[in-house]
């Protein structure tokens, strides 16, 4: 990137079941708010602003709309993504980058307790072939959990192992809305969903917001003296039908992190990043996610964590934030993998903060079973 | 300064009230298919997809991911971007920032829907806040007939200028074979045509049609090798007003504050006579008077001077519309990218039978969610 | 204060009609009329997807020959459901939800599996399927698919 962008600014909302008290603007303003008491910006200084929301889990079309006024878009240029909040960042570099615009709000919302996720995540599947099958978005994630499991001979207690790290994670981080220090016993015992998919082992589906300021490098010093550097990203699609795919496999994750390590220089990612915020919507994700980004060699991903190189105190901490298994905003939670990543780098993690930071990889998923998939490398050196 | 970046193809399915002989994916790889062999290249020649439609229009959640059986965004880097009638305008937006950004060289902005899927304005009310306005609110119709009393009260224009101006649009629409409504109407008919929500006639308004769009974009250096002539990008503007009906000042108006800056950027400083053409999103016919003085085509109040003067007809100094507009064809996430697609046509001297003569300098605008506007301005030199 | 705010409920009703497309109407039709499952070839990587398509979203080729596939097939994959959601499940929790290669295809079909014993489900299981009586243009007009009998 011939310019360089930075995160001057991060905000999120805690993440609970249902957030009765806020609508979905209100969580916008709350994050607005806090990101700019944080970083001394207004909206005077913000020059536009792309949202990541959906119209199905906000039961409004045009989800955007009612957040105009809260993100200062009157008179300005707002835009949003429907899709995953880590392609909102994108976007909002895009804009930075394009010399048009100096500073991006990135912002994104949810409130998963005023829809039926089932209901909402069926009406994914095409009415064509697929939706009369009754499958949402847990069901097939069981149908990936078991293909991977079997191709790579990874048992249920090994995947329990994930929920065991990041719920414990979870204690450590106050925005979380699942934690607890449960043992594989207590997984493997919490009761099947969809098998081999079990209770502890499934997301919750939070409310909550999150919002990032982005700035053009000449005016990072205005907002902050702690910026991190969006130094790499990369995302791709895969086929739409999961019986297109190798459920195993994610050819789509793998291009989208070849593209991002080649943007930052990364080339041994196993080496050089410090930290990693993978999308963990069911716990078999995160042995999955983080063998396909290169962490370590295929089907060793609870090798990881059995080592200790992914748990909290590891060379590698993958979750430290306790991860979507922790908190699941539906949208909102690739933008908070960039939050936490961000929040690791400037060393504000808290009790979940890894000592020396350089370098974190947060990566954001979209579509079922990993149909999309972005990877950014960020960094606190230029 | 923003990179130069260019429209290199465009391709449009034949839109219509209903296509039943093909499913989703399939008609919108019909445009993609069209702008592919427009612009000379193959699916593999695209780095990247920009994709938007309204998901409540076709009950689909996740659109993108299903669309992806036809939109080529397979093992490619995509995003959907989705923001009412706005959509195509942002999806255009988005996919030139991808390029400006100097991340991408040639992407493909889709637009698309199947409006005969469901019942359109059953989901546009939803864009509404269900707590205070969704119960008293009609569909895209009210606020605009509330502009349109408005505007033809305050400046005394009359039913027979607004229809002059349907009977126009229904016009140009019979040299455009991708358009919805070629209808050979007399200003009498469109009088006396049914009474949707006064001063509104039903002959007035827009359609719901089936159908997409597809435009390609290109960073400088592919832009310039390109096999036909591109439209340059010399302005892409949006502007965002307060999301409750009542708070809208209709006096200060997003259309003009994008327009203003549009010109900036452009260096145009006399658009009655810098402009060649305009694609004006038209939800109803009072908008083809009251929004081109909003664009400083004429001053205000003089929108009905200009029809009856036949200023913006095919034959006028500055024709609006020769594709026949919104009025003639509505597939409302493609329709904002229409406007932009047949601007880019008329600057490439592909527009056939509608294309207007020596057209240097042309304009295309968006319309959606709360009064927001977008504004691209295209010319033949970067 | 969080317990007095007031809670709106309501639901979005919004009627909806998709096209299928001729490639969905024939692999109905050859199901209602045959009972045969059709897959589409693919010029460019010869692959035969199933359920038919009018293109291969991989290669952006339009799909140029039928092909009839199975009906017998293999469970790659599969999930057994444990929680209920009657406004979509087509079958009472707990059920059966698999991804089946029929013989002859390159790809899988998403489906159920019925008249089985769900704990003796295992991936590898060949299974036929089980025609509805009443086709009526959608998925359902396979009811489920069975573990194959052994004659």
């Amino acid at each position: 990137m011939s310019q360089r962008v930075a995160i001057v600014g991060i905000a999120q909302t805690t993440f609970q079941s249902a957030k009765r008290a806020q609508n979905y603007a209100e969580l916008v303003h709350e994050v607005v708010s806090e990101l700019f008491t944080k970083t001394g910006a207004t909206h005077d200084d913000v020059d536009n602003i792309v949202s990541a929301s959906s119209d199905f889990w906000d039961g409004r079309t045009i989800s955007n709309m009612a957040i105009q006024d809260v993100v200062g878009a009157y008179m300005k240029s707002e835009s949003k993504v429907s899709s995953d909040g880590t392609l909102a960042v994108l976007y909002g570099m895009m804009r930075i980058l394009s010399g048009q615009y100096k500073t991006t709000l990135v912002v994104a919302h949810s409130k998963g307790s005023e829809g039926t996720p089932n209901l909402i995540a069926n009406a994914a599947f095409d009415p064509i072939y697929q939706r009369q099958l009754g499958i949402d978005g847990l069901s097939a994630s069981a149908l990936q959990a078991r293909r991977y499991m079997e191709k790579y001979g990874v048992s249920e207690e090994e995947v329990a192992l994930v929920s065991v790290k990041n719920l414990a994670n979870a204690r450590k981080n106050p925005y979380a809305q699942v934690a607890g220090e449960f043992t594989v016993d207590d997984v493997m015992q919490s009761g099947y969903l969809a098998e081999p998919i079990k209770k502890l082992e499934a997301s919750p589906i939070s409310d909550g917001a999150c919002a990032l300021l982005l700035a053009r490098e000449d005016l990072v010093d205005r907002f902050t003296d702690k910026p991190v550097w969006l130094k790499g990203v990369g995302h791709c699609q895969d086929c739409y039908y999961l019986g297109d795919r190798d459920l195993a496999e994610s050819e789509a994750l793998a291009v989208a992190a070849q593209r991002a390590y080649a943007m930052a220089g990364i080339r041994d990612p196993g080496k050089e990043i410090d930290v990693a915020e993978v999308y963990d919507a069911f716990s078999y994700q995160e042995l999955m996610w983080t063998e396909i980004l290169g962490l370590c060699p295929r089907g060793e991903g609870v090798e990881l964590i059995r080592s200790g190189v992914s748990t909290i105190d590891g060379t590698l901490p993958v979750n430290p934030s306790g991860g979507v298994l922790a908190a699941h905003a539906v949208i909102v939670a690739g933008l908070v993998r960039v939050a936490e990543a961000a929040l690791q780098l400037r060393g504000e993690a808290g009790q979940h903060q890894i000592s020396g930071v350089k370098t974190a990889l947060a990566h954001g998923s979209f579509g079922y079973c990993g149909q999309m998939h972005c990877v950014w490398i960020l960094s606190n050196e230029k | 300064m923003p990179k130069s970046v260019a429209i290199i193809g465009s391709g449009q399915t034949n839109h219509t009230s209903r296509r039943a002989d093909v499913n989703i994916p399939e008609l919108i790889k019909e445009a993609v298919d069209r702008a592919l062999a427009d612009a000379d290249l193959t699916i593999d020649d695209i780095d990247a997809v920009v994709i938007g439609n309204m998901e409540h229009f076709e009950g689909i959640n996740l659109s993108d991911m299903w669309a992806s059986e036809g939109s080529g965004a397979v093992m490619k880097p995509a995003m959907k971007i989705a923001t009412g009638g706005t959509t195509g305008a942002s999806v255009a937006a988005c996919a030139y920032y991808h390029c400006a950004s100097g991340l991408f060289d040639r992407v493909l902005a889709i637009g698309w829907e199947k409006l005969s899927e469901s019942d359109t304005t059953t989901g546009i009310i939803t864009a509404f806040d269900p707590i205070v306005e969704r119960l008293t609110l009609a569909g895209a119709v009210g606020g605009l007939a509330i502009e349109a009393n408005l505007y033809m009260t305050s400046y005394g224009i009359t039913q027979e200028q607004v229809a002059k101006a349907a009977v126009m649009a229904r016009k140009n629409a019979q040299r455009n074979p991708h358009a919805h409504l070629k209808l050979d109407l007399t200003v009498e008919q469109v009088l006396h045509s049914p009474m949707i929500a006064y001063p509104i006639h039903y002959l007035d308004m827009c359609p719901t049609s089936d159908g997409a769009c597809a435009v390609i974009f290109a960073s400088e250096d592919v832009a310039r090798k390109s096999a036909h002539p591109p439209a340059w990008v010399k302005a892409a503007v949006c502007r965002h007003n307060h999301p409750y009906i009542g708070d809208v000042d209709w006096r200060k108006n997003t259309l003009e504050s994008a327009a203003i800056e549009a010109y900036r950027l452009a260096g145009i400083t006399n658009p009655r006579r810098e402009l060649d053409v305009i694609e004006l999103y038209d939800p109803a016919s009072f908008a083809l008077l009251s929004w081109i003085e909003s664009l400083h085509i004429c001053g205000p109040g003089e929108g009905g001077k200009m029809i009856d003067a036949g200023a913006i007809t095919m034959e006028g100094d500055i024709p609006v519309n020769p594709s026949g507009g919104v009025i003639s064809t509505n597939p409302i996430g493609a329709t904002a990218l229409i406007r932009v697609a047949e601007a880019a046509l008329q600057i490439q001297g592909k527009a056939d039978a509608r294309q207007v003569e020596g057209v240097r300098t042309a304009l295309a605008t968006g319309f959606g969610g709360s009064y927001w506007s977008e504004v691209f301005i295209l010319g033949r030199t970067p | 204060m969080s317990e007095e705010v007031i809670i709106q409920h309501t639901a979005l009703r919004i009627p909806y009609s998709w096209a299928a497309g001729a490639h969905a109407t024939r692999f109905y039709r050859e199901i209602a009329e045959h009972r045969r499952i059709m897959g589409t070839r693919c010029p460019r990587c010869g692959r035969v997807l199933v359920p038919a398509r009018k293109s291969c979203s991989r290669c952006f080729q339009d799909t140029t020959e039928w092909v009839e596939v199975g009906p017998i097939g293999v469970v790659t994959s599969f999930t057994i459901v444990h929680y209920s959601e009657p406004q979509i499940q087509p079958m009472k929790p707990p059920f059966a939800i698999a991804l089946i290669r029929l013989d002859g295809a390159d790809t899988a079909l998403l489906h159920l599996l019925g008249e089985v014993e769900l704990s003796k489900i295992r991936t590898g299981m060949r299974v036929e399927p089980v025609f509805a009586d009443e086709p009526k243009g959608h998925i359902l007009d396979i009811r489920y698919f069975k573990p194959v009998s052994i004659d």
